[in-house]
């Protein structure tokens, strides 16, 4: 589902020296991948290679189904909207909006027509449907991440990305989060990629799951990432 | 959910900052409209009104006031002119027609205009009702007069002296209304006319003192002016200056007396729409720094946008859509403001019964104010606009 090769990424005004080069990965589909590392190490740039926002300047990546390495701004936001689901730190509900509206905006932005069923299929899915009329500053800290991932995986995502899930939560908070992640990944048969600083969400993860679904930690840390 | 629901769903999500700049650019546009509608207004009651009538002659005075009093009926006159003077005006050679104004009474405050059936000819008004009168003390009213005073045929009245309510009653003379005018949109419409010897009678029954001194009375006769047309065009090279320097009484062109009332009116005119320009200039400023400001607010939240799959264009496309809803309630709330403001002003200067000003009108003017709009609020937009084209989802990513 997720592969790539030789991948680096170069941000401008950066000398070759650098550049950033990240370990190969294969991930089959419905598996998860566990990207850690301090802040600053490179999550944030793999995130963004992988959701196709800006091509490698080196190496090949296929996500999806789709080499991204070449795909042009346009297409790539055209396949972002059916491939990708994200779950962001700061949870970004719009607070103009009610919750349907929400996840109703997340469909505009996908390019598609309001589909009202679709909506109330993914909250009742993840059991906030009641919750559907409410504003986001109605909702407990727990309710809003659900009404997130929801919108998340409204399009059916095949790879779910989730940023920091655990941020700021205690710890039974941080291991229902998880859970409700890979609960929802694996309802969707998505690939679950979970960007975190959070040492605790590696041993959040049953260890079942490696043997099931396929499991990798990869562990970033800058100055490996760099080359000379 | 379609882009412009979202923008008012957003627009809205500030109600009071949406609510203050919605007013400044309304009041902006509302001073425009009021400017622009006073002066198609103004501009098409003088072009009515003077249209046909070549020069005034009347008593020697302000000719601007002379064409006020006479063809306008806003101003009183300057004085009176002898009437064998206007009839030997008439048979210069150079003078096509000549109608006789004479003014001095009112009815309820409408002017009591003694004519000749040339005068309703000329602004071919057609009768609504009965017809024009045969004999002195028999009036036509206007189709506005008619309306606000409730008049019907064969209703008498008297006349009370002076141009406006209040003068005494020439109670020895009633008129009656022999005839009602269809709406004509000229002056007529806000009139009462009748023969020029019904204004003679009124006044000579009411000073004359014996017969000998009726009879001194209609030697003397006098009328307020003439309204003069020519013959040529080339008239207007020698008529004039004729009257002005061989006679009592003065010749004042409408059309050079208006264009100078026009130009005086202008310079007040440039002022204010000099002071709405500003405004409009203050309320784009307001619109920019609110659309702005929504850009940097809700940065992480158009990053996000990105994120879901939402092209650049779509983004941009929301900011400029919260604009467009501004400038199209702005214009739609200016535009009803600023017909408000005109009502205002004719209803506190009583010009509404003048025709000058007043009702809901749309003169081809008014366009500019919803393209004022949508100028200013997609102008104030373009910089935030741009600034959510580019907003960069690494900053999503990276805000932690």
């Amino acid at each position: 589902m997720i592969q790539t090769r030789g991948l680096a990424y170069r941000y401008t005004g950066t000398d070759a020296g650098g550049a950033l080069h990240f370990p190969d990965v294969d991930l089959a589909k419905g598996a998860v991948l566990l990207l850690s590392g301090p802040s600053g190490c490179g999550k944030s740039t793999w995130l963004a290679l992988v959701a196709g926002l800006m091509p490698p300047t080196a190496g090949t990546l296929e996500v999806a189904g789709q080499p991204l390495q070449a795909l042009r701004s346009v297409a790539a936001d055209a396949w972002r909207a059916g491939a990708i689901g994200f779950l962001p730190q700061k949870l970004h509900l719009s607070a103009a909006l009610t919750v349907q509206q929400n996840l109703a905006m997340a469909q505009w932005a996908a390019g598609q027509p309001e589909d009202t069923h679709a909506i109330a299929t993914a909250l009742a899915a993840l059991g906030v449907a009641e919750l559907a009329h409410r504003k986001p500053a109605q909702l407990s800290g727990g309710q809003a991440q659900r009404v997130a991932l929801a919108r998340a995986v409204l399009q059916q995502p095949r790879v779910l990305l989730a940023d920091e899930p655990t941020a700021s939560l205690d710890d039974e908070a941080a291991a229902d989060a998880v859970g409700l992640l890979l609960a929802t990944a694996r309802t969707h048969g998505a690939t679950l990629v979970i960007a975190t600083h959070d040492a605790r969400v590696a041993a959040l993860i049953p260890p079942q799951i490696g043997g099931q679904i396929g499991f990798q930690s990869l562990h970033l840390l800058r100055k490996q990432l760099l080359k000379a | 959910m379609n882009t412009l629901l979202l923008a008012w769903r957003y627009l809205w999500s500030r109600p009071l900052g949406a609510l203050l700049n919605l007013l400044l650019l309304s009041l902006g546009l509302a001073s425009i409209t009021f400017l622009l509608l006073v002066g198609a207004q103004l501009s098409k009651a003088f072009d009515r009104d003077l249209a046909g009538i070549d020069v005034v002659v009347g008593a020697k005075g302000s000719p601007m006031q002379l064409i006020l009093a006479g063809v306008l009926h806003i101003d009183v006159p300057p004085g009176n002119v002898p009437l064998k003077a206007v009839q030997a005006l008439a048979k210069n050679p150079l003078v096509a027609q000549t109608i006789p104004i004479s003014l001095g009474d009112n009815f309820a405050g409408y002017r009591i205009v003694g004519t000749s059936h040339a005068y309703i000819d000329h602004y071919e008004a057609k009768l609504a009702q009965g017809r024009v009168w045969d004999a002195p003390m028999q009036v036509v009213l206007g189709a506005t007069t008619a309306r606000k005073l409730g008049a019907t045929l064969g209703q008498t009245f008297v006349g009370s002296h002076g141009l406006g309510a209040g003068g005494h009653l020439h109670g020895d003379n009633p008129y009656t209304v022999v005839g009602i005018l269809a709406p004509s949109g000229s002056v007529l419409d806000r009139l009462i006319l009748t023969d020029t010897a019904s204004v003679w009678k009124v006044h000579e029954d009411y000073t004359a003192v014996d017969d000998e001194d009726r009879a001194v009375m209609e030697e003397e006769r006098e009328i307020t002016m003439a309204l003069v047309q020519y013959k040529t065009p080339m008239a207007a090279l020698s008529f004039p200056r004729y009257v002005n320097t061989s006679t009592e009484m003065q010749a004042a062109a409408p059309a050079l007396e208006i264009s100078r009332l026009l130009h005086m009116l202008g310079l007040g005119t440039d002022v204010l729409r000099a002071f709405a320009g500003v405004l409009l200039l203050t309320a784009g400023l307001s619109v920019f720094i609110a659309l702005w400001s929504a850009v940097r607010e809700r940065r992480a939240d158009l990053a996000l946008l990105r994120m879901l799959g939402a092209p650049p264009r779509r983004v941009a496309a929301l900011l400029l859509s919260e604009a467009l809803w501004l400038g199209l309630l702005a214009a739609v709330l200016g535009l009803l403001l600023g017909q408000g403001f005109a009502a205002l002003l004719a209803w506190l200067l009583a010009l509404d019964n003048s025709l000058l000003i007043g009702g809901l009108v749309w003169p081809v003017e008014l366009w500019v104010v919803p393209v004022l709009a949508l100028g200013v609020s997609l102008l104030s937009a373009l910089l935030p606009t741009f600034a959510a084209y580019r907003v960069s989802v690494l900053e999503l990513l990276q805000s932690r």
